[in-house]
């Protein structure tokens, strides 16, 4: 059915997630940011909305829900518009868990799903980023081999969200030159985990590197086993949720910019009465627009069960282009004000650097 | 629900009017780039044949063969003008323009007139005078008068840029009925061609569109019957609701006119992306961006504008299906798609490179065409305005 109105399901969802946002993490934001922590109180919270775990099968220890990006889609430009760290570390088991239930052998499924879909938020992670120049989430370097029933994992990841925490992580790597998944475990001694990651801005996100060498895991940890796994459709998802994500940043820097600019007066007048000012804000407004439209329309088709390669690509270097620029803008319009950290502008400003950057760091 | 694919009925009309824009409108394109001011007279097949092209029904051929099989779902009136005009856009946009009996005119007509101006009027032609040489985006500042004699109207002034000028058999003319009173008295007339004191002055030579005439009319003691103004003829002091009306049209038209952005573009990025692939270039949307050849990345880029300027003029137009006040995504999807729609055309010709500039292809004239969107309807400046007094709640006043 074609159109742009959102189902009585999908506003109560944006509702209740908008309130969750509004009452534990836009207010907290900064202190997160500063203290490069995420309280898991909060984590739980959101965690218990159980977005995560919704189309996992009740028997695996979820709600059985149909599947549905849209909807994902939209909790997750929410989240983002409280704070970006939060919205991949509150939905960051999903990334694990949806490549499994929907990829996974049966066996992978009884195995993994209950040790994470629980009423507690328990970390796992998925590992795509690499710590090299010109790095492409469709060439990773990471090389798998088959050697007697094991398979031996060798190369390094980045940017790998919670990875000390997390007691498996998913890592993308080439075998036999196809893009697969394969589960490791986090005390496998082939793997190590480096010191935490500093990085330009997502401060409360723990991430690390991590090196895997000759680090072996038995065959059937590779995702879907003898078949493998549709590695493209993981990156059209995590394409469009990295999208959703540059919607709710840059939306919450354009709403900041637009009210600070009707309150602030120079010159005998509110500086959002200048043409300079307002039309800056107007490009901001259907920015935002065209980013959450291209986001839902890649989700749209991925619903209606058609491919969205194209569309999750395309949404997904507009929103990191377009992420910077509304980012930027916000910065720009408030000035010294906002350079400085007292205001969140630069935050989302630092924060949207790693939209067209990153890759799977969340999925819908 | 949100779903952003359009279903097969929608599809249905794209594709029969994907058919005219390649079998009827880029046969003759350049002809009439050349032969500027003519008319084209290949077009007087689509005269009265077009009432589907607002999809208010589809025409009948197309419409037999499902018949046993009614569409689960159709679209409204807006979204479906809105894809044909992309399909029309996307074949010529001069062109379209150019279409018998498509005028802004009868819009006007269509929305505001009573039974028997409907009656009188519906079939003509009919173009639509606002701009003075003194009037520009400022439409509430015209000077053109309007005054009643007996059971006449007399008009006096000079009306610019009128799209189909010459051709058209009617024109509907925006002039105030009591200066002192601003914006409240402006009121729209009908004036029929031939009627005594109303001039065709001088055809314009332009920089694209050439299939399109535009002139400029002189109105000198023009006198009209009193039934041939459209609309109320109270003026109400201090109140700019006929004003507003007339304006309120604008968000119906504005779609249309970011759909013919959507519909340029996309034929520069067709031609673009072939020579590429011609050139061995893969266009698959796979790789990182950075990892690629700048040429795909451009590409890439434009591609991803055309998607966004194409779905901000859907949800306009959906949303005016929907009984939706969409002023603000009316001015959105112009601002939006008439300026990438003009550097989009730009960028083609570059990456083209010479084929890009040379007249044996249409990419040139695409960039030419486009331009005119981010003009007419509201320049980009005045929807920037239009936006950021929405967003930021700011009168006219307090933004100017």
């Amino acid at each position: 059915m074609f159109g742009f109105l959102m189902s009585k399901e999908q506003k109560m969802i944006k509702e209740e997630v908008g309130k969750l946002v509004k009452d534990i993490v836009i207010e907290d934001a900064h202190d997160m940011d500063e203290n490069g922590e995420i309280p898991i109180e909060a984590i739980q919270k959101a965690w218990s909305l159980g977005a995560s775990v919704s189309k996992v099968p009740e028997e695996y220890g979820g709600y059985g829900m149909t599947d549905s990006p849209v909807e994902t889609a939209i909790i997750l430009e929410e989240l983002a518009y409280g704070d970006m760290s939060f919205a991949i570390a509150a939905t960051l088991p999903a990334l694990f868990i949806f490549p499994l239930e929907e990829m996974g052998t049966e066996d992978q499924k009884k195995k993994y799903l209950p040790l994470y879909c629980k009423e507690t938020y328990t970390p796992c992670t998925l590992a795509i980023n690499e710590p090299h120049f010109g790095f492409d989430p469709v060439e990773p370097k990471t090389l798998a081999v088959k050697k007697n029933g094991s398979i031996i994992l060798n190369g390094q990841k980045c940017f790998v969200p919670a990875a000390e925490k997390a007691s498996h992580i998913m890592v993308a790597a080439s075998l036999d030159g196809k893009n697969e998944l394969f589960i490791v475990d986090r005390n496998n001694p082939g793997l190590t985990v480096s010191e935490r990651e500093k990085n330009i801005g997502l401060y409360p996100l723990e991430t690390y590197e991590i090196t895997l060498s000759d680090c072996e895991i038995p065959a059937e940890d590779r995702l879907g086993e003898g078949r493998g796994c549709d590695y493209d459709k993981v990156l059209q998802k995590t394409r469009i949720a990295m999208s959703a994500i540059g919607t709710g940043v840059s939306r919450a820097s354009y709403e900041f910019a637009r009210e600070y600019a009707k309150d602030r007066v120079q010159f005998g007048e509110p500086i959002a009465h200048r043409q300079t000012i307002a039309f800056m804000i107007a490009e901001m407004a259907y920015e935002v627009e065209c980013m959450r439209l291209m986001t839902w329309k890649a989700a749209s088709k991925l619903e209606t069960g058609h491919d969205a390669k194209r569309e999750a690509y395309l949404a997904k270097i507009y929103a990191g282009e377009m992420t910077m620029k509304v980012t930027d803008y916000g910065v720009q319009i408030l000035g010294g004000h906002g350079y400085v950290r007292e205001y969140p502008v630069e935050r989302y400003y630092r924060n949207g650097r790693s939209i067209s950057v990153l890759e799977g760091m969340a999925i819908v | 629900m949100i779903g952003l694919e359009l279903p097969k009925s929608a599809l249905q009309l794209k594709s029969m009017l994907n058919n005219v824009a390649i079998n009827l409108f880029r046969p003759i394109a350049r002809k009439y780039d050349e032969a500027e001011h003519e008319y084209p007279k290949e077009l007087d097949v689509m005269r009265g044949a077009m009432g589907g092209l607002g999809g208010r029904r589809p025409p009948e051929d197309s419409a037999g063969k499902g018949k046993d099989k009614p569409e689960s779902e159709s679209l409204g009136t807006n979204m479906m003008t809105i894809i044909g005009t992309e399909e029309m856009g996307y074949g010529d946009t001069g062109l379209m323009l150019s279409i018998p009996g498509r005028g802004l005119g009868n819009a006007a007509i269509a929305a505001v007139a009573t039974e028997e101006q409907k009656q009188k009027f519906g079939d003509k032609w009919a173009a639509m005078a606002i701009t003075e040489p003194e009037s520009g985006s400022d439409s509430g500042s015209i000077t053109t008068t309007a005054v009643l004699d007996g059971d006449e109207w007399v008009l006096n002034g000079e009306k610019i840029f009128v799209t189909c000028a010459d051709r058209c058999e009617v024109v509907v003319i925006w002039a105030t009925v009591d200066p002192s009173a601003g914006k409240a008295g402006i009121k729209s007339f009908i004036v029929e061609k031939g009627t005594p004191g109303f001039k065709l002055e001088k055809l314009e030579y332009k920089l694209g569109i050439r299939a399109s005439d535009t002139g400029t009319f002189v109105l000198k003691d023009c006198r009209i019957p009193k039934e041939n103004l459209l609309g109320s003829a109270e003026v109400k002091k201090r109140s700019t609701e006929g004003f507003k009306g007339v304006m309120k049209t604008f968000d119906n038209t504005r779609p249309m006119v970011a759909a013919m952005s959507n519909g340029v573009a996309r034929a520069a990025l067709e031609l673009t992306r072939e020579k590429m692939e011609e050139g061995g270039c893969k266009l698959d949307y796979h790789r990182n961006i950075n990892n690629i050849g700048s040429m795909e990345k451009e590409y890439y880029m434009l591609e991803a504008n055309l998607e966004a300027m194409r779905l901000l003029t859907y949800k306009a137009a959906w949303m005016a299906d929907n009984k939706e006040f969409n002023s603000l995504e009316a001015s959105m999807a112009k601002a939006k798609a008439g300026r990438c729609g003009t550097l989009i055309t730009q960028k083609c010709c570059e990456l083209l490179g010479p084929l890009g500039i040379s007249q044996k292809y249409l990419a040139e004239k695409w960039m030419r065409d486009s331009k005119i969107l981010d003009i007419f309807e509201g320049t980009g400046q005045i929807q920037h305005l239009i936006i950021a007094r929405n967003v930021l709640k700011l009168s006219s006043k307090e933004l100017r």
